[in-house]
């Protein structure tokens, strides 16, 4: 079953096309990986599918429901949550309470403080959050920062989590361990779309890899066939 | 901190709380009349201040647009109110003057809540001058006159108005602070973008704050304009009023509930006494009282207090 598709999805800023074209379907329960060159539109593309962003022309379909046009928190409701490439916290909120907003407010169904807490608290142990959890979220490291965003998007409850560069500015230990929560996230039943530069990383959890280069998909397939694209290598190590 | 102790702290708080309103619900019978008329602006400073800080506060939207909202309260108090004799009940003139500002605000807010920083602030304060420049064009080329004459309220009455609008404001205050909504409205100042992922409706959140902020200033213009009894635009949209405000809540301290009340109360308490002792320097002592403030206290006057409490009880926390 297809979770999420999209079908020639456009976006320009002033005449560049940010985003030309592109089609692409993300099946439920895989791990789906998104790379390419910076300035690709690889954020450009979630910004569209997360709603921050209305197409130009073309439609994306969630659970088989157009989602393009729909405001942000809709989406979210619907059951799609994302993080940011620069993370994006409520610094002087306690860690906790990031997390449970998520749980308060993204949900179809609206739970009570003391349940969207308590699986806060569960959450942040399934991310492996380190440090205690009634700390200001501004004052954490960048790794436990990351993890917030990540059960925060978890706790709304989402069938499907839009990643994006989670593994950017964490050490090879902090790496290893995001890759092992990306496929823990994926065990828990839900479905993840990451962009992601790490390729070791890319390469070694996604079940299939879409390749953007200047707005337009050049290449998609499992992560053998991507890295075995003459077109892929050329994008990247040049002619 | 142990449960008990914070338990007692919250049943001080509540006693004390209820021992003020007694005081000033009383007031006439015990102060003179002038003291329930000083006391009436104090509450009507106070009333605009937390209104302010309720969307404000939290959102980090910087409106200036509170003059438009009292503004408003004031002209519909003169429309309904004229001296030939009251149209309406003088408690429902203050209902339908808050009524009014609230559709402005949410009128207003679905148009420019788009707008981030400096932006929104401008356009808040711009809508100060358009309504004050088209009441003022209306007056002079379609109704030819110049002002307007509010029936003349009993002093008392007035008194009691203004303290029930701010035990209302305050519970609402109260309310959206400790409520889910009141949370989704901080996510929003801290960073909107990922309230907005995370599932808030920041637009709604927004224009019904803004509009709920709007309702007591304008029912507080509405009730100060029966004891103005004279208004024309530049009184009644006098930008003064979107300054105040921000400035009584920087000086009282926006970290603590109380904070803009006692900012506000001392200010308007200030302003009345310098306004009569100094009328041509007010401004100018009232200046350097606030750059005293940003620069010694930067939390505020309850930042203050707060300090000096904990040096008191524990030096040990002196910087907690």
């Amino acid at each position: 079953m297809r979770m999420l598709e999209g079908e020639k999805v456009t976006k320009y800023f002033g005449g560049l096309a940010a985003v030309s074209e592109v089609d692409f379907y993300v099946e439920k329960g895989e791990i789906f990986g998104l790379i390419g060159p910076n300035g690709a539109g690889k954020t450009t593309l979630f910004n569209l599918i997360s709603g921050a962003f209305t197409p130009k022309s073309g439609v994306i379909k969630f659970k088989d429901k157009k989602i393009s046009g729909l405001k942000p928190y809709k989406i979210c409701r619907m059951g799609m949550a994302r993080t940011f490439q620069e993370v994006k916290i409520f610094t002087n909120m306690p860690a906790i309470q990031n997390v449970a907003l998520g749980a308060l407010f993204g949900t179809p169904k609206s739970l009570s403080p003391a349940k969207a807490t308590k699986e806060a608290g569960e959450l942040l142990d399934f991310v492996g959050f380190s440090v205690p959890q009634d700390v200001p979220a501004g004052g954490l490291t960048l790794v436990n920062q990351k993890r917030v965003e990540v059960a925060r998007a978890l706790a709304t409850k989402a069938d499907m989590v839009l990643l994006d560069e989670l593994m950017a500015g964490l050490t090879p230990t902090e790496t290893a361990e995001a890759m092992e929560l990306v496929t823990r996230i994926r065990d828990r039943g839900v479905t993840v779309f990451m962009i992601e530069h790490v390729m070791k990383a890319i390469m070694g959890v996604c079940d299939r890899i879409m390749v953007l280069h200047h707005g337009e998909k050049i290449a998609d397939g499992t992560p053998q066939e991507i890295a075995a694209s003459k077109k892929v290598i050329e994008v990247y190590l040049g002619e | 901190m142990d449960i008990s102790v914070f338990g007692s702290r919250k049943l001080w708080v509540a006693g004390l709380a209820l021992l003020i309103l007694v005081a000033l619900a009383t007031l006439p019978f015990y102060g003179s009349l002038y003291m329930t008329i000083l006391m009436t602006a104090i509450l009507m400073y106070i009333i605009i201040t937390v209104s302010w800080v309720i969307f404000s506060g939290p959102s980090g939207y910087l409106s200036l647009a509170s003059a438009a909202f009292f503004g408003i309260g004031i002209y519909a108090s003169a429309i309904l109110l004229p001296t030939t004799g009251a149209v309406l009940p003088v408690l429902v003139v203050v209902l339908i003057a808050g009524a009014l500002s609230f559709v402005v605000a949410v009128l207003v807010g679905f148009l420019t809540l788009r707008l981030r920083g400096i932006y929104f602030a401008i356009f808040t304060f711009g809508l100060v001058e358009l309504i004050k420049q088209f009441l003022l064009f209306w007056e002079f080329e379609v109704t030819h006159t110049r002002g307007r004459y509010v029936l003349l309220v009993d002093s008392r009455t007035i008194f009691y108005i203004m303290l029930g609008i701010f035990v209302a404001l305050i519970l609402t205050a109260y309310f959206i602070r400790n409520s889910k909504f009141g949370l989704a409205l901080r996510s929003i100042g801290e960073n909107e973008e990922a309230a907005a992922h995370s599932g808030v409706n920041v637009t709604m959140v927004k224009v019904i704050t803004f509009g709920i902020s709007a309702v007591f200033m304008g029912a507080a213009g509405a009730t100060i304009a029966m004891r103005w009894t004279y208004i024309d635009p530049y009184i009644a949209f006098n930008s003064l009023f979107s300054f105040l405000p921000v400035l009584m809540a920087i000086f009282g301290g926006l970290g603590q509930f109380y904070g803009p009340v006692i900012g506000a109360a001392i200010f308007a308490y200030l302003e009345e006494t310098l306004l009569t002792k100094f009328p041509y320097y007010y401004m100018l002592i009232f200046g350097c009282v606030l750059v005293g403030t940003m620069l010694f206290m930067p939390f505020g006057f309850t930042g203050l207090i707060q300090k000096g409490w904990r040096r008191l009880i524990g030096g040990q926390h002196a910087d907690a």
